[in-house]
């Protein structure tokens, strides 16, 4: 019973809230929103960006930012198909594989920028945005790898599906249930926590706080790797300015899903609705009749007025502890 | 007053010819001077100065954005919505002009949407700090971009250039100095005195350097924040005028990817985003470094993106460059 | 086995600048509860983090049970057991209190945390504590007394030999300190030993057999409770008689400057009510947790008053920001100098023309070379030891960080200076000139007042105290009937609920 009402009371609770009646509304203007195949096609659209606001998750945790996201994608996501397309890769699983591998290296270096360099994480990876988009062009030759060049078990991953659930879909769906895991069952995961709650305790507890950052960015790398062949996959092409300014989609969905931007706070399940929610917005508004034109500056509006009334209940609840408190 | 010791405290500032050189305008400087070598040896006709300052035009509308950003960060504050805002004045530019005919209202109306951008970014965060003006401005710089886009749809506006006069806004030379250019220097000139000579620029050096701090030293901090987004506003608000001037054409899509531009020329140039460090110079270095490099390197057919590679690099030396020292020991 | 169970010979422990232990030494019996004393500054802070390991000392040798040990890291001291509960709260607020206790020893099931075990372990140590929150609960959700009871549980979950305790009643009330006693003394006879950081005299009293004294990063001694008088023991931690150091000079007093009536300011504090007269030293006191900084603070325009009014010279004043305080002549010299009040990065030049600015300029311009001569007078004045004024503040004393702060208020034309714990990490030295300073403003007709726990100070300095308990002033007491029991008395009185214990001390 007391959990029950705890879970109410959560942040995520209210979120969810807000992402039903979004749905309720769009469901009543048009009763093909909530059928299976719009819910799919809403989510395959979206799984990248969803996933990768598990590990934007990781980074703001920990206090951090990543801008450097959508270049870390566009070049993994590149060098894989360049290496399927010369024959290296013979199979999917190994585009998926060797993408994720080249994500993971690249986050690391971002990491190491930013705790043995002592760079601001912004600006290192505004550097590392330049680089890494840059490169990408530069190993391609300024071209875009086609669909004629895939391999054919590639290319059909991000078209099926098992169990009614499109493939790409399933591959977010492990994201997110593996890092659940992590971040609340492992010691680890909660140390992330930890850094981004209270750095100077950390240092206190002895927290080894520069190998936990080393390690979000680096995760954070591999889930842009992993991305970045969803992405090819789910488009069959990899173009060099694929996913350029997804990094702003994704710090969205984090802000919206309750993630503090100083740290310490924010979770997968506030995440999961937070980015569904940016999918509904933006995938979802054509289907009730507005103009698409229209549909950037109401996601803009939707974001501003969630992160402002997520203010206002704050000080509401800080102000009735304050009244509560006996003087 | 209190048991004296008869102490005396030095007052005079000494400048040895060792803290000039450590200083980091000094390496933007050598920068600055080795990419404008590298340009001559490239092309013998880069010191045309006709040629030159054609292509100092062509990133001064970047430059705009990049004086007041240089505030921004200087506060401890970022502003990532500057090119919606530069996008949106130039949509309401072309829409008016198209509407009206008057090319002076327009202006006014671009310049007056820019400024209320700006300000509307201001009122928030002044009224919420408790956010980050990260999260502000990219919620804004969504919303402004989406507001151009409700207006323009996919359709672009245009005929702006048909105004002779406004086009010799951008086009308009004094001798071979364009007058973009000049404008330009006169701003920086306003904004480097004002940053560096004036009670407003000390305010926010102090703001920047411990917010706390200053509010107990009796500095109206929200009303200085407040100030200086709004004067964002306004500067990408005439940077929107000069884009129309220099494209006569405005699609939902210009200006994508200036504020990255605007603060990676400020980061270059010493103002750390952690605020209240760096100077104006360093800034202006950094800007004519950038553009010139790009200039040079595009002479010999280098792509923009291949650029973009060195710029990276460069950004990620110049701030590491510190650690980079202490851990070899130089 | 030896007779220590830690023993710490001739510690030294610099800072950029700082000597922040010389060659202290310190030895803790089994089983006892051993106080450690000494003013602001002596190095008390800085001597339990060598023993933690979060300090490394320069110099010196560390033994636990005879035998030599280093600590390079936190978790080395905790691996030999050795736990603290520092001053200033080490929690992470957006974790739960179970995870808090069992931070860095997680309850682990097949490699993954086993929160029901976690949170049942963490339970029965809250349990004998007798603690009225749950392993659930979010830190950040409780009280100060309740946190420090979080690192209680926490010092005993990972069966601590030795507790350290830095002021640990610092925050808590008369009840709840009385709770902490109990568990302090049932962990002693449970066979941990405890070293307890306190400045209160009656925590040293009730518990401790033995005191260790430091002054000014040094060793001064190790008495016995029983064997040692009270004045002995303030000489031991102040370094000579107090009567020196306080020359209050006698000033006659003029009309009131500023009267506050019935301030209040939801959940903070209710209803303060004092005034004070030109060339009048007003004490404000009571132990730390009454909302004396908050009361200064919402006068300076730091925080909203939700009733009440402030009169500057008989005229009521709107006062919402700092700025408006100081137009009304109010200055505030804050508690966290280095916080609030300086910013450390600049020279101390510019600490100090930054309120007044606008003073040095012509034509809207600054003009440097008469800033940077004023503000060398300004210092100078004050007495700061420094060369030139470029100087980082942040790389002076605090004691001469303290004289910039002043020389940084004195530059604007005030009526009343409101100090908060200026004497606050001060060494002896500037102390006294922090004093004569105080004294010679008085005379030259600033009304003051000062907010101070430290018992002398008060006694030495003011003309009159209000005392403050729990956001509520107690009482008032004039110079002739100042007196250490009776500001103790008030500074412990609650008003209402007097035993009723807000915190979660039940």
């Amino acid at each position: 019973m007391h959990k029950m009402k705890k879970l109410l009371q959560s942040r995520e609770a209210s979120l969810l809230l807000v992402l039903v009646l979004l749905c309720l509304v769009i469901q009543m203007r048009n009763s093909s929103f909530l059928t299976a195949n719009v819910i799919n096609s809403i989510l395959k659209n979206y799984s990248y960006t969803m996933t990768l606001s598990v590990g934007m998750l990781m980074v703001l945790l920990i206090g951090g930012i990543d801008i450097s996201v959508g270049a870390t994608l566009a070049f993994s996501g590149m060098t894989a198909s360049l290496l399927m397309r010369s024959g290296i890769l013979t199979n999917g699983f190994a585009v998926f594989a060797a993408s994720t591998l080249i994500g993971t290296l690249c986050g690391l270096i971002t990491g190491l920028v930013i705790s043995k360099g002592k760079v601001i994480p912004i600006i290192a990876t505004l550097g590392i945005r330049y680089i890494y988009r840059g490169m990408s062009y530069l190993i391609s030759d300024f071209k875009s790898v086609n669909a004629s060049s895939m391999l054919p078990d590639y290319k059909d991953f991000a078209q099926s599906s098992t169990l009614g659930i499109n493939h790409l879909v399933w591959i977010t769906l492990c994201v997110y249930a593996v890092f659940f895991v992590v971040l609340r069952w492992t010691r680890l995961g909660r140390r992330i926590y930890a850094v981004g709650s209270n750095p100077s305790a950390a240092v206190v507890s002895g927290i080894p706080a520069d190998r936990i950052k080393i390690f979000v960015y680096t995760v954070m790398g591999s889930i842009c790797g992993l991305c970045g062949s969803m992405y090819v996959s789910y488009y069959a092409s990899a173009q060099n300015n694929m996913a350029m300014g997804i990094e702003m989609d994704v710090i969205a969905s984090c802000v919206v899903g309750g993630v503090a931007l100083s740290g310490g706070r924010g979770s997968i399940a506030g995440v999961l609705i937070g980015s569904v929610t940016i999918a509904v917005i933006s995938k979802s508004l054509s289907l009730v009749g507005i103009n698409p034109f229209w549909q950037q500056a109401l996601k803009g509006a939707i974001i501003l007025f969630a992160i402002v009334v997520n203010v206002i209940v704050q000080r509401n609840m800080d102000r009735r502890v304050l009244e509560r408190r006996e003087v | 007053m209190a048991a004296k010791s008869g102490r005396t405290i030095q007052f005079e500032k000494k400048t040895s010819l060792r803290s000039v050189l450590a200083m980091r305008e000094t390496m933007l400087l050598l920068l600055f001077l080795a990419v404008n070598v590298m340009n001559i040896s490239i092309s013998p006709n880069y010191l045309n100065s006709y040629t030159l300052f054609t292509n100092i035009n062509s990133f001064m509308v970047k430059g705009l954005i990049a004086l007041p950003m240089a505030y921004i960060l200087l506060l401890g504050e970022i502003d990532i919505s500057v090119g919606s805002m530069v996008c949106l004045s130039a949509t309401l530019l072309g829409v008016v002009y198209n509407a009206t005919g008057s090319i002076g209202a327009a202006i006014l109306a671009a310049l007056a949407v820019g400024t209320l951008c700006g300000a509307f970014n201001g009122l928030v965060v002044t009224q919420f700090t408790e956010l980050a003006s990260m999260i502000v401005t990219l919620a804004t710089m969504t919303l402004y971009r989406g507001i151009s886009e409700m207006i323009l749809g996919d359709k672009s506006t245009s005929g702006m250039r048909n105004v002779e006069w406004f086009a010799n806004l951008y086009d308009g030379r004094v001798g071979h100095v364009p007058y973009l250019f000049l404008i330009f220097c006169v701003l920086a000139a306003g904004f480097g005195i004002v940053m560096h000579k004036t009670v407003f620029g000390r305010r926010m050096y102090a703001i920047g350097a411990n917010r706390d701090s200053a509010r107990y030293s009796g500095i109206q901090v929200q009303r200085i924040r407040m100030a200086v987004f709004t004067l964002t506003g306004l500067l990408s608000g005439l940077a929107g005028v000069f884009y129309c001037a220099w494209m006569g054409t405005v699609k939902n899509s210009i200006a994508e990817g200036y504020e990255m531009e605007a603060i990676c020329m400020c980061v270059l140039g010493g103002i750390s985003t952690d605020g209240g460090r760096g100077n104006f110079p360093g800034v202006l270095i950094a800007i004519f470094t950038m553009g010139l490099l790009r200039y040079g390197l595009g002479l010999i057919n280098i792509n923009s993106e291949i650029i973009n590679i060195i710029i990276g690099f460069l950004l990620v030396l110049v701030v590491m460059l510190p650690e980079l020292k202490r851990m070899f020991k130089v | 086995m030896s007779e220590y169970v830690l023993e710490l010979k001739g510690i030294t422990k610099i800072f950029p600048g700082v000597r922040a232990l010389d060659k202290v030494q310190f030895q803790l019996k089994p089983g006892e509860i051993h106080a450690l004393m000494g003013e602001n500054g002596a190095g008390k802070s800085t001597f339990i983090k060598v023993i933690t390991g979060v300090h490394q000392a320069e110099e010196g040798e560390i033994f636990l049970d005879g035998r030599k040990v280093t600590f390079r890291s936190p978790l080395d001291a905790q691996k030999a057991g050795i736990a603290a509960i520092y001053q200033h709260a080490t929690a992470y607020p957006h974790l739960t209190v179970a995870e808090n206790i069992f931070m860095g020893h997680e309850k682990m099931r097949r490699g993954m945390i086993d929160w029901k075990a976690m949170n049942r372990a963490s339970r029965e140590l809250l349990d004998t504590l007798s603690a009225e929150f749950g392993p659930e609960d979010l830190m950040g959700s409780l009280s100060v007394a309740q946190q420090q009871m979080v690192e209680i549980a926490h010092a005993l979950s990972v069966n601590a030999r030795i507790l350290i305790m830095d002021e640990p009643t610092a925050a808590l009330t008369k009840a709840e300190s009385e709770k902490l006693y109990e568990i302090t003394e049932r962990l002693r006879d449970n066979g941990v030993s405890v070293i307890f950081i306190s400045h209160r005299f009656e925590d040293m009293y009730r518990l401790a057999t033995r005191v260790t004294v430091f002054r000014d990063a040094h060793y001064i001694g190790t008495y016995d409770v029983d064997g040692i008088s009270n004045g002995d023991l303030i000489k031991a931690m102040v370094g000579r008689d107090i009567q020196m150091l306080f020359p209050k000079p006698e000033v006659e007093l003029g009309e009131e400057v500023l009267r506050v009536e019935k301030l209040s300011r939801t959940g903070y504090f209710e209803n303060v009510s004092f005034s004070v007269r030109r060339g009048e030293i007003l004490g404000l006191t009571g132990l730390v947790g009454a909302r004396r900084t908050e009361v200064a603070e919402t006068i300076f325009g730091i925080g909203k008053a939700s009733h009440g009014a402030i009169y500057v010279e008989g005229k009521k004043v709107q006062i919402r920001n700092p700025a408006d305080a100081m137009r009304e002549g109010i200055g505030l010299l804050t508690e966290d100098r280095q916080k609030y009040g300086l910013i450390l990065d600049w020279g101390i030049g510019r600490n100090i023309t930054l309120p007044e600015i606008r003073k040095f300029t012509r034509n809207g311009l600054i003009r440097e070379k008469e800033e940077n001569r004023t503000a060398a007078q300004c210092a100078e004045d004050v007495d700061v030891k420094a060369v030139t004024v470029f100087d980082q503040a942040g790389s002076l004393s605090g004691g001469n960080q303290q004289k910039v702060v002043v020389a940084k208020a004195l530059g604007s034309e005030m009526k009343v200076l409101i100090l908060d714990e200026p004497t606050k990490g001060v060494d002896v030295g500037s102390k006294a000139a922090i004093y004569e300073i105080m004294g010679e403003l008085a005379k030259k007709g600033y009304a003051i007042i000062m907010i101070s726990s430290e018992m002398p100070e008060i006694l030495g300095m003011c003309d009159r105290v209000a005392v403050m308990c729990d956001g509520r002033v107690t009482g008032e007491l004039n110079r002739e009937e100042l007196d250490q029991e009776q500001i103790l008395v008030l500074a412990m009185t609650r008003m209402k609920n007097a035993e009723k214990g807000g915190g979660g001390l039940a």
